[in-house]
């Protein structure tokens, strides 16, 4: 595909040129410390150390959303691509040129979603996951089963593109971390955000 | 006075080149080949820039020339939100045929105002596809408004999305985005 192949070009322009680096150890063993915290600190009510894992979720995505909403501007400093024509493009520019950009991984774009009257959709499957590099869950029987321990990147994308006017939902679907075969995030269109003036309206 | 006003994104500009660089760079050999006199180089300057966020508040402003007429604040204020709303109305009246979109895709934006010219000075509006607009103001002769604009816009993504304690949508007051941006507009 002719506009998959352009992205990607940016993204190697983009990583190559534009963009400092840090050691990627840092990033995860960082990531990594806020996690641990966030599963001691946050408890299910009336217990002292069972980990409340749907709130660290939360939080997580929170956290990320927050960082997409100003990541975004950066995004479109430095890679300069224009407005989105497609939610396809979207998926493409987010995968080469936003993975790429930030987190110098391409998670490959599956199981596009795209027949009429249902919502806009497509799958990131990670082949490489930075956050997750050194990550053993905790044995406590349930962390494999609620914590999602990159779900802060949900919200990074969730927020991102809430400012350039679309909604969308994103979740991870599996996990590496959690013993499936792949990660993947599925990311779903729920609207494009029209802040226009109301037609007709004179 | 002429507008310019565009359908879509525009042509991709290079990369931003410093433009007092450029100044340097206009040897004597180079002034006599384009026919410039000296005094037209020495117009080319950057006036101010205006940071305009989504709602029309005007967020940040700075003059980089000295001896410039001055606006008190209000009228900083006047002015971004007049230009706000004459930039809303600029992008809903273009008259070139709408784009029909494939079903379930966004009609491409139209950009609006992209500048504007007087015999004084160049205005150069860019709005970026999060709805803040960045206003340069330059003289008539500065050439490469559209990327220095877009230069500007990387230093703003860098220092002031970048700060954590920078609130979105308030005014920017990031002491880093200052000194950044006095590097790269103010004369040496």
């Amino acid at each position: 595909m002719a506009s998959s192949s352009k992205a990607a070009r940016l993204g190697e322009e983009v990583w190559k040129s534009r963009v400092d680096k840090i050691n990627a150890e840092v990033l995860t063993l960082t990531y990594g410390t806020i996690v641990a915290q966030l599963c001691r600190d946050l408890t299910l009510p009336a217990t002292a150390n069972k980990t409340d894992y749907a709130a660290v979720n939360a939080e997580l995505d929170r956290m990320g959303y927050n960082i997409g909403l100003r990541l975004i501007e950066d995004f479109l400093a430095k890679s300069n691509t224009g407005t989105c024509s497609s939610f396809r493009e979207t998926a493409e520019v987010i995968s080469k040129v936003g993975f790429k950009m930030f987190l110098n991984v391409v998670p490959q774009v599956t199981n596009w979603q795209g027949v009429e009257g249902k919502p806009q959709a497509f799958g990131l499957v990670f082949e490489e996951n930075p956050l997750a590099e050194f990550v053993e869950y905790p044995d406590d029987g349930r962390a494999q089963d609620e914590l999602w321990y990159s779900n802060i990147l949900c919200g990074v994308i969730r927020g991102a593109l809430e400012m350039v006017q679309m909604q969308i939902e994103a979740h991870f679907v599996t996990d590496v971390l959690r013993g499936n075969d792949t990660t993947e995030m599925r990311v779903t269109l729920v609207r494009y955000i029209e802040d226009e003036m109301p037609p007709d309206d004179e | 006075m002429q507008v310019r006003t565009g359908v879509c994104g525009g042509a991709r500009q290079p990369e931003a080149s410093h433009p007092n660089r450029y100044r340097r760079r206009a040897s004597p050999v180079r002034l006599h080949a384009t026919g410039l006199r000296v005094s037209e180089v020495a117009a080319m300057v950057v006036f101010a820039l205006l940071i305009i966020n989504k709602a029309g508040g005007l967020i940040f402003n700075r003059t980089f020339a000295p001896g410039l007429q001055k606006l008190d604040s209000n009228d900083y204020l006047i002015l971004a939100g007049t230009f706000h709303g004459i930039h809303a109305i600029s992008r809903t009246i273009s008259p070139a045929p709408p784009v029909q979109p494939l079903p379930g895709n966004r009609r491409p934006p139209t950009t609006g105002i992209e500048s504007m010219e007087s015999s004084h000075f160049r205005l150069t509006c860019f709005q970026t596809p999060t709805g803040v607009k960045f206003l340069l103001f330059t003289s008539p002769e500065q050439p490469n408004t559209d990327a220095v604009v877009r230069r500007c816009y990387e230093i703003y993504g860098e220092f002031v999305m970048k700060n954590p304690f920078y609130s979105l949508e308030m005014p920017v007051r990031v002491e880093k985005f200052d000194r950044a941006l006095g590097a790269y507009l103010v004369r040496p």
